[in-house]
């Protein structure tokens, strides 16, 4: 199964329950090749098996590319920069950024201000315990990546850890 | 229950499309079987007397291994003991007596391949393929026979080809698969009333594929035909086979035999869809699929496929193999099978390479669903002249749920230290977390089974023709109910 296969057959699955005409091939080539340029991937990407073989950088890269193309309204990114090089780092990073849009959110979440330097984030909550205990700006990522978490800590000791009431 | 169980539970309840019966005036013979039964097939016929002598040695043959020891006990398949003598060894349509043209054809036989999707009409062909089709034990139609003439090509029903070319039936019948070969393939010899002849002479390319769609209809009978391709010097053909037959209560008997020669340089790519009907949800009725399929290349050079995807039958029992005897010649067997419900498969290849650096491949992909069972069961022999002969196989199974099963039964002989044998296997379960993957991304868990098993059979699938890769793909959706992305 290619990914260009998989990526088809999500998208007009998608695309049926919306209630709209589904892609014939042609038209989702285009499509897709409009989406690999938005991340700056190669062609030769989609004709491969879907994650066989794939390296970390790649298969970090697959899923923005499969986040361009079925654009969901809601995309949480979990350690999406972990065991990325600089240059993967950079792509993938222009990529979220390029996706951005009024009407979709994206939750990444990271624990590093790494990324953060390429993605200027709206808002930045921490979360200790499953519960959020502070939010703020991009200058909170900045705080925590120059003083670690430690203060935060000491800052709200009353908090429980979740459930555990 | 977990997501993949309910899944399954959805693909388990699937109904078989190509049920139906044909209403038509068969001339049928009595249940049971004598040597008057086989003299009585052989003069229905008009047969030579060599081919009435080649049948009764095989019957007597058949009498003594039955009292010996009776079928082949070791495949990993159950079912009751099979009344041969219950069972009707001839049935064909009544039709007028010579054919000369696709228009004297019974309209009904007309509109039942139409309805399997295989029309006879030669211009409603899209493509070059010629079609030979059998229905019960005989040949009712075979389409583009002279376009292949003009090129040499020999493409009819074995009746044909005994009744106008006895000397080639003489010279290769039995030359792959004796009578004598196994208590199956004896009855066949033994019964046999049709299936198909193709005769590629020295050096032409057979521009099209050639196809035969057999189609069981009467009741109680038993399918016996036979195949035999012969490629001469320097030819090519590639050959598909389909099959389907009526939903009934009980067990049909189909054993088959195909003998392949490729001579010095020749190449027979051999495809097979086999959908016989496999029995309903609690597995009553279904086809007893006991066939015998193996090719020789006999000449230096030579090539012989195997490409098949069995979905149906309640039990399969088969082994395409290939005899390397020619030095540098090649084997090769891809394989797709899938049982579901109470379906039993036990199949895969013999590779027996003689000459020298003989290689063969062997691909193997089971999938079982349901409570079906599936065994792959394969030899790789090398005699010690084959020098440097080479076989690499590989047998992966995939397992849809947790009633079913998956066995892998590899033999390996060699008899050469410089030959090089590789076996390679290993069995899967779709995981939550591919389903979970494909659903995530908005595709429906049925899709994502399909797409996986798909993914999975990749390999096999890129082996067969164009039209027939997609009627697979298709077929396995079928078999797995759903649609395939």
């Amino acid at each position: 199964m290619s990914t260009a296969q998989f990526l088809k057959a999500a998208v007009n699955e998608i695309r049926t329950r919306q209630g709209q005409d589904e892609l014939d091939a042609m038209d989702f080539l285009e499509l897709l090749r409009e989406k690999l340029k938005l991340v700056e991937m190669d062609q030769s990407f989609i004709s491969r098996a879907v994650n066989e073989g794939f390296s970390g950088g790649e298969k970090k890269r697959n899923e923005i590319l499969q986040l361009a193309v079925l654009a969901p309204r809601l995309a949480i990114l979990d350690e999406t920069d972990s065991g990325l090089d600089i240059d993967a780092l950079r792509v993938v990073a222009n990529g979220i950024n390029r996706l951005r849009t009024p009407d979709t959110a994206t939750i990444l979440v990271t624990h590093y201000q790494r990324l953060l330097n390429y993605i200027t984030p709206d808002q930045v909550h921490v979360l200790y315990n499953g519960r959020i205990v502070k939010s703020g700006g991009k200058e909170l990522a900045l705080a925590l990546e120059a003083h670690g978490y430690d203060w935060i800590k000491d800052e709200i000791p009353a908090v429980a850890p979740l459930g555990a009431a | 229950m977990s997501t993949t169980a309910k899944t399954v539970e959805a693909l388990v309840n699937r109904e078989y499309e190509w049920g139906f019966v044909t209403d038509i005036e068969a001339d049928v013979i009595p249940a049971g079987l004598n040597e008057d039964v086989v003299r009585l097939i052989s003069s229905k016929k008009s047969e030579p007397a060599f081919m009435l002598e080649w049948r009764l040695r095989a019957f007597r043959h058949w009498l003594k291994m039955g009292t010996a020891a009776g079928e082949p006990k070791w495949a990993n398949v159950t079912y009751p003991p099979i009344d041969y003598q219950s069972v009707v060894y001839y049935s064909a349509p009544k039709q007028k007596v010579t054919l000369g043209s696709l228009e004297e054809v019974d309209p009904k036989l007309l509109q039942t391949f139409a309805k399997l999707g295989i029309p006879l009409e030669e211009q409603k062909r899209l493509s070059g393929v010629a079609v030979d089709a059998v229905f019960d034990s005989v040949s009712v139609a075979t389409t583009f026979k002279e376009k292949l003439a003009e090129l040499g090509i020999i493409f009819c029903s074995f009746s044909e080809a005994v009744q106008n070319h006895p000397d080639l039936v003489e010279k290769y019948l039995g030359s792959v698969v004796p009578y004598t070969d196994n208590f199956f393939a004896s009855l066949n010899s033994a019964v046999f009333s049709d299936g198909s002849f193709c005769y590629i002479p020295k050096g032409v390319r057979c521009p099209m594929e050639l196809s035969t769609y057999f189609r069981i209809n009467t009741a109680g009978s038993g399918q016996f035909e036979r195949t035999l391709i012969v490629a001469e010097e320097g030819s090519y053909v590639s050959y598909l086979e389909g099959c389907t037959a009526p939903v009934r209560d009980e067990n049909q008997l189909h054993a088959a035999v195909v003998e392949l020669v490729a001579l010095e340089n020749a190449q027979i790519k051999y495809s097979t869809v086999q959908n016989w009907y496999a029995g309903d949800r609690e597995g009553r009725g279904g086809i007893y699929n006991f066939v015998t399929k193996r090719g020789k290349c006999v000449g230096r050079n030579s090539k012989i496929s195997w490409t098949q995807v069995e979905t149906g039958s309640a039990i399969t029992w088969k082994y395409p193999s290939v005899i390397l005897q020619g030095d540098d010649s090649v084997g090769e067997f891809y394989s797709v099978a899938l049982v579901n419900n109470y379906q039993q498969a036990d199949t895969g290849t013999k590779m027996i390479h003689i000459g020298a650096n003989t290689r063969s491949t062997i691909i193997s992909k089971g999938i079982s669903a349901g409570h079906g069972n599936n065994t792959y069961r394969g030899l790789v022999k090398v005699l010690p002249r084959a020098a440097h002969a080479r076989n690499r196989t590989q047998c992966d199974s995939l397992l849809l749920g947790d009633r079913c099963g998956a066995h892998t039964t590899p033999y390996i002989e060699v008899a050469n230290p410089t030959a090089s044998v590789e076996h390679e296997a290993s069995t899967a379960k779709i995981s939550e977390d591919q389903l979970f993957y494909c659903k995530q991304r908005g595709i429906s868990a049925e899709n994502a089974v399909s797409m996986i098993v798909n993914g999975f059979c990749k390999e096999v699938f890129k082996n067969l023709p164009m039209e027939f890769a997609v009627e697979a793909s298709k077929l396995l959706g079928v078999s797995l109910e759903g649609s395939v992305g």
